[in-house]
């Protein structure tokens, strides 16, 4: 079934081609520091699914010889200059956990 | 009318709708201290600013100083802007007087405003549907005389389509047509501010005031003025877009109709081939995912925001962003992580970037015949509360005549064309324009012509 302007439209009803295992939606969450309850791992996993079996349309792009996309085509210089900012009360008042004026946090490295 | 008088009448309104419709999260109470200020300074005889005294709501992810400025989000419900972003210093150069900060979906990631911390914003037409997002407070604001104007952003159709569903003009400017320094970062390679305001000439007004260069955000570039390369504008339309069996009659009527105005006005109106636009939904699912896995990293309860106790400093980590993210923002990163993994990065990504490249060469190609593209914004009116916020895939969906122009870092306007009705009630329709990079003045001037021949 093809949507408006031929994208794919929802798989519905066929088996997902992804399997996205419990295992993968709790390394990821690893990696990206996000505790998850297992309610929500589970509706992850399949939304994943879903989703990468949608994405999966891209195979049939024809990318040979083709440069990945860039923001810009030329780079940007500014001068390295000081400049002043009045504001850094503010951001030292948004520290959850301060000490003398700087953010505190838990010792990273135990002995 | 003095500013003072603007500001008093929009307040009015706030207090008589905002309830029913959440489209403020705050109405400042300066704001009548700032019109007071403004009709100082003109009634001491200086020239009024291209903004003098005009009411502006901003949306609640462009930091404004010394206000709560939270993404809808719980992580940052407490977080207080230190400094004013470009956009709204020019706005406050210019004579604007802001109104106060506007509901989203958290962290801008949504098509509905029903994600956010705030609760769901209500579309004035019929509350019991959404109001598009994830702009959808700023769009309702105006939508709703709540306010002049005021300013969005999109990543993927966060402007364009609740201005649809909502009946009013909204602009995905060009990519670094607008500086991004004070807009919380989503996916920084698409991620544009725009405005929103009743007509097309105030939308340009405000887009006016707000363009341009800033030294803060090293994309932005200073806007050359295009024109058109033919005399009369010359209009394509992508067929193949028109012909999905995923829209709703009569909401492909009315983007018809919108064509055969401009052509029966003497308009050329050409067919044009957008063949990778069909991948842009899924290329856009990797790339925004990736980017806001990276770019929501800052948010660890260490530096502002919400900060939970962990048995250690890692622990925290977990326990903040598992706390403190809604269900959409952690779906996004968790993605996002997974296709940027060992393993996945060529399959996804790098095929993604490639893909993108192609879909702007077919926008580049098109524009070598025409010098601006009339298409849907949303292949049906707005939808009913709750009726996809459960369902990612759907939501994603809600964008997929949007996310082409932002992928291809061109300007695109939705401005209202017609109505169709759901359960007795009147709905807006959207039409977009799309043109070639810094076209947004060709946008302008088509938009202005259909806005006087609806």
């Amino acid at each position: 079934m093809q949507n408006a302007c031929g994208a794919p439209e929802k798989n519905f009803g066929t088996r997902a081609a992804f399997m996205i295992t419990l295992e993968t939606v709790k390394k990821m969450a690893e990696l990206a520091r996000i505790e998850l309850d297992a309610e929500e791992s589970r509706a992850l996993a399949k939304d994943l699914e879903q989703i990468l079996d949608y994405i999966a349309v891209l195979k049939e792009a024809n990318t040979e010889g083709t440069r990945e996309f860039s923001v810009s085509a030329v780079n940007e210089f500014r001068r390295d200059d000081a400049h002043p900012f009045d504001g850094a009360p503010a951001l030292a008042a948004a520290f959850p956990h301060a000490e003398h004026g700087f953010a505190s946090v838990k010792k990273v490295i135990e002995k | 009318m003095s500013a003072r008088e603007l500001v008093a009448k929009y307040e009015v309104v706030v207090k008589e709708k905002n309830r029913a419709l959440n489209a403020y999260v705050e109405f400042f109470p300066d704001a009548f201290e700032e019109a007071l200020k403004s009709d100082e300074r003109v009634s001491a005889g200086d020239a009024p600013r291209a903004l003098e005294g005009m009411p502006i709501a901003v949306k609640d992810n462009i930091l404004i100083r010394g206000k709560k400025c939270a993404a809808a989000s719980k992580i940052l419900e407490n977080y207080t802007a230190s400094y004013d972003a470009t956009v709204i210093r020019r706005l406050r150069d210019a004579g604007a007087v802001i109104l106060g900060r506007t509901n989203m979906d958290e962290f801008a990631m949504g098509s509905s405003t029903e994600q956010s911390v705030y609760g769901p914003t209500k579309n004035p037409h019929d509350p019991t549907r959404v109001a598009g997002g994830s702009s959808g407070g700023s769009a309702v604001a105006v939508a709703a005389n709540m306010a002049w104007g005021a300013l969005g952003s999109e990543t993927g159709g966060s402007i364009r389509q609740p201005a649809g569903f909502c009946g009013v003009v909204g602009l995905k400017p060009t990519y670094g047509a607008v500086s991004r320094n004070g807009l919380m970062a989503m996916a920084s390679s698409l991620d544009q501010i725009g405005p929103f305001a009743e007509t097309v000439s105030d939308t340009e007004t405000i887009f006016d005031v707000i363009k341009g260069k800033d030294p803060m955000d090293s994309t932005s570039a200073d806007h050359a003025a295009g024109s058109p390369k033919h005399g009369k504008p010359v209009v394509g339309i992508p067929k193949k877009w028109m012909e999905g069996d995923g829209m709703d009659a009569d909401v492909r009527e009315v983007v018809e109709r919108a064509i055969e105005t401009l052509r029966g006005a003497g308009f050329d109106v050409r067919d044009v081939s957008l063949p990778h636009t069909r991948f842009a939904l899924s290329v856009y699912y990797i790339i925004v995912p990736a980017e806001v896995s990276a770019n929501l990293a800052r948010y660890d309860g260490v530096r502002f925001g919400l900060s939970k106790e962990g048995a250690d400093v890692i622990d925290g980590y977990f326990k903040t962003r598992g706390a403190g993210f809604g269900p959409e923002v952690r779906r996004r990163v968790i993605l996002g992580t997974y296709v940027l993994s060992h393993g996945y990065y060529d399959a996804y990504y790098r095929r993604a970037s490639r893909v993108r490249r192609l879909i702007g060469q077919d926008f580049e190609n098109a524009f070598l015949d025409v010098d601006c593209i009339v298409a849907p914004v949303s292949p049906k009116p707005a939808f009913k509360l709750g009726e996809k916020v459960k369902d990612p895939l759907s939501m994603y969906l809600e964008d997929i005549f949007l996310v082409p122009a932002n992928l291809a870092g061109i300007p695109a306007l939705s401005l209202p064309y017609g109505a169709v009705e759901r359960d007795g009630k009147k709905l807006p329709v959207g039409v977009q324009l799309i043109g070639p990079r810094f076209g947004e003045g060709i946008l302008f001037d088509i938009g202005k012509f259909l806005e006087a021949h609806r």
